[in-house]
């Protein structure tokens, strides 16, 4: 028996890594994967709360959760690798012109 | 209540045992999976095979493991050390992880206590192997990258694209199954289909023949095993992803190939064949026992069935291989999944 | 008592997965944390009952999201991060920052006197889930099997080479 606050820590504990990773990193995929961090917090809140609430489409939503997160993933690594292509760095600081 | 009848130490108690009596019992069905290829390929090539060492040359896998124990165990200098190190312990660990879910009997009562022979039975076993195969993929794609050489890293890509590649036939192929069966749980699908021959998965109970050819085309190419094996033929890319590795790393990666082998022979027999099924007789001990024999006899025929074709078969071009998982075995298992559900959907 | 045990375990191996991909400089090792980060969390989804979203999370999120994380940063092997001196900034503002957030949050949660959870809850059999899918969700599920095609879509024209 553990008490739900727990499990609502340890997401937010993710969640607040996510954004610090988010805010901190120079590197467009680690900045990439900081943002698969905070939809993992998410996903561990989601399905607290439905064990907390005994509601069974909270577990469905994660599902719907990693389906999204998975179509972003593969869209945002392809337009990464555009980036890297045309800019060869992956650097964020140094993508910050339209102009090449 | 999944630990059956018994308290929760005494469950504990009892699957580290059956922890320490099945991977004794898979490692040692690797080593000879290794000498019964070496021999049968040697006869298809008319040729003894390892002969001089023991009887039939059955001494030949201790051989070989004292060899790799005493080779030099080198590591280049240019190499990612944590990741080198890293790649061949995933592969074997997955590996032989598998085993945990597999079920080999039916069960067994020792005073009064009814304990399934399988070391765990879970709700969704048959996702986790598959969740332990998908893992696998990283064992190969840290080696090749860690290696910081040419031939490794485009060996670890070519393998992890056609192990990503296969996966999606291999998922789909057993949709079929898992619809005939209604659980993802090995034992609920091996009791499914008891009754007799007739009742197995891959005839009368659910034809999914097209299911299993294209579980096993899958499944070769899951296991790097030829006609599937180019990322790691001597002849193409020195040896892909191993080949900065020696001694007992290789010896690992070597071992993580059969184990793999035998995890798919298990769930080939499972799913398709009828699991444990055939004649029963005799004392309860007997009893217990001649199950895990008919088991482990449809587990034989699939690893001949996979030294056979390594015999026969050329091996695929990577393009050709790509192209026979996107445009043939994936259109082909979602039109099994139709035509079962259909099935399934008019029969009810 | 077993049920905490288990959770203080794999939730210390989730933070500690955190903070290393916060620490580590090569994006590498940032993706293996956090293969580490979703493997534990699975392991809490178990703990949970939800055995379904937990191998699912295994099978797609550590198996083929990871994956592809993986590959891009094999192939494009950009190297290590550089520290700018806006990182250092970001660094120096953001950390501390970022407790106080999260310790605002923690303290609203705690006021709220939320209750206990049982080991294995809510079990999510595959059936049960399968039943609210495929009846009270159909129109997300469908709506995000496009979103998948979309998404397939748009990495292929986007990864291709102009010619």
């Amino acid at each position: 028996m553990v008490p739900l606050f727990y499990y609502l820590v340890l997401s937010a504990i993710l969640f607040g890594c996510g954004i610090a990773g988010f805010l901190m990193k120079r590197n467009i995929i680690t900045i990439f994967m900081c943002i698969e961090l905070m939809l993992n917090g998410v996903n561990l809140a989601f399905v607290a709360f439905a064990a907390h609430w005994q509601q069974l489409s909270g577990q469905v939503f994660v599902f719907f959760v990693m389906v999204v997160a998975a179509a972003e993933a593969a869209v945002g690594l392809a337009i990464i690798i555009s980036v890297f292509r045309t800019r060869e760095t992956l650097n964020v600081d140094r993508v910050n012109l339209l102009k090449l | 209540m999944p630990t059956g009848n018994l308290s929760l130490g005494w469950f504990v108690v009892v699957s580290v045992i059956k922890v320490l009596i099945a991977v004794p019992i898979l490692l040692g069905i690797v080593a000879y999976t290794v000498w019964l290829e070496r021999k049968l390929v040697g006869h298809i090539q008319n040729r003894w095979g390892p002969s001089r060492v023991g009887p039939f040359g059955l001494l030949q896998p201790i051989a070989d493991g004292l060899k790799f124990i005493f080779k030099e165990d080198l590591t280049p200098p240019y190499v990612n050390k944590p990741l080198y190190l890293l790649a061949p312990i995933l592969s074997l660990t997955l590996a032989l992880t598998s085993i945990a879910v597999i079920p080999v009997g039916g069960w067994i009562t020792i005073r009064g206590a009814r304990i399934p022979l399988q070391i765990t039975d879970v709700n969704v076993s048959l996702l986790i192997i598959l969740g332990i195969t998908s893992m696998g993929v990283y064992g190969i794609a840290l080696a090749g990258w860690s290696s910081n050489s040419k031939y490794s890293l485009l060996g670890s890509l070519r393998a992890s694209a056609q192990m990503v590649s296969y996966e999606v036939a291999l998922g789909l192929s057993l949709i079929g199954v898992l619809i005939l069966s209604g659980t993802f749980s090995l034992r609920g699908i091996v009791e499914r289909q008891l009754g007799g021959i007739w009742h197995w998965n891959i005839f009368g109970g659910g034809f999914q023949f097209v299911a299993f050819f294209i579980y096993l085309c899958a499944a070769f190419a899951e296991t790097n095993r030829v006609p599937f094996d180019l990322p790691e033929a001597e002849t193409e890319l020195v040896a892909g992803y191993h080949t900065e590795y020696s001694s007992m790393k290789f010896a690992m990666f070597f071992m993580a190939e059969y184990a793999n082998m035998v995890t798919v022979a298990c769930l080939a027999s499972i799913l398709f064949l009828g699991g444990w099924q055939g004649p029963v007789f005799g004392p309860p001990v007997l009893q217990a026992l001649l199950p895990v024999f008919w088991f482990f006899l449809r587990v034989l025929f699939f690893l001949f069935l996979y030294i056979w074709i390594r015999g026969t078969l050329p091996r695929f071009r990577y393009d050709q291989l790509m192209a026979f998982s996107w445009r043939f075995l994936l259109p082909l298992a979602i039109a099994n999944v139709i035509i079962t559900s259909l099935v399934v959907a008019l029969r009810s | 008592m077993l049920h905490l045990t288990l959770f203080s375990l794999f939730g210390l191996i989730c933070v500690a997965g955190a903070i290393n991909l916060l620490a580590q400089r090569h994006p590498i090792n940032s993706a293996l944390s956090l293969i580490v980060v979703m493997g534990s969390l699975a392991a809490e989804y178990m703990l949970l009952g939800a055995e379904f979203v937990a191998v699912v999370q295994v099978i797609i999120y550590a198996g083929a999201i990871m994956v592809l994380f993986v590959f891009v940063i094999m192939l494009l092997n950009a190297g290590e991060e550089e520290r700018s001196p806006g990182s250092r900034i970001a660094l120096l503002l953001g950390v501390p920052g970022l407790l106080v957030l999260m310790g605002t949050v923690a303290w609203v949660l705690i006021r709220q006197n939320l209750g206990l959870v049982s080991a294995g809850a809510l079990p999510g059999t595959p059936p049960a889930i399968g039943r609210l899918l495929f009846r009270d969700f159909l129109l997300p599920f469908e709506i995000t099997s496009v979103l998948i095609l979309i998404a397939i879509m748009g990495a292929v024209v986007l990864a291709r080479k102009e010619h």
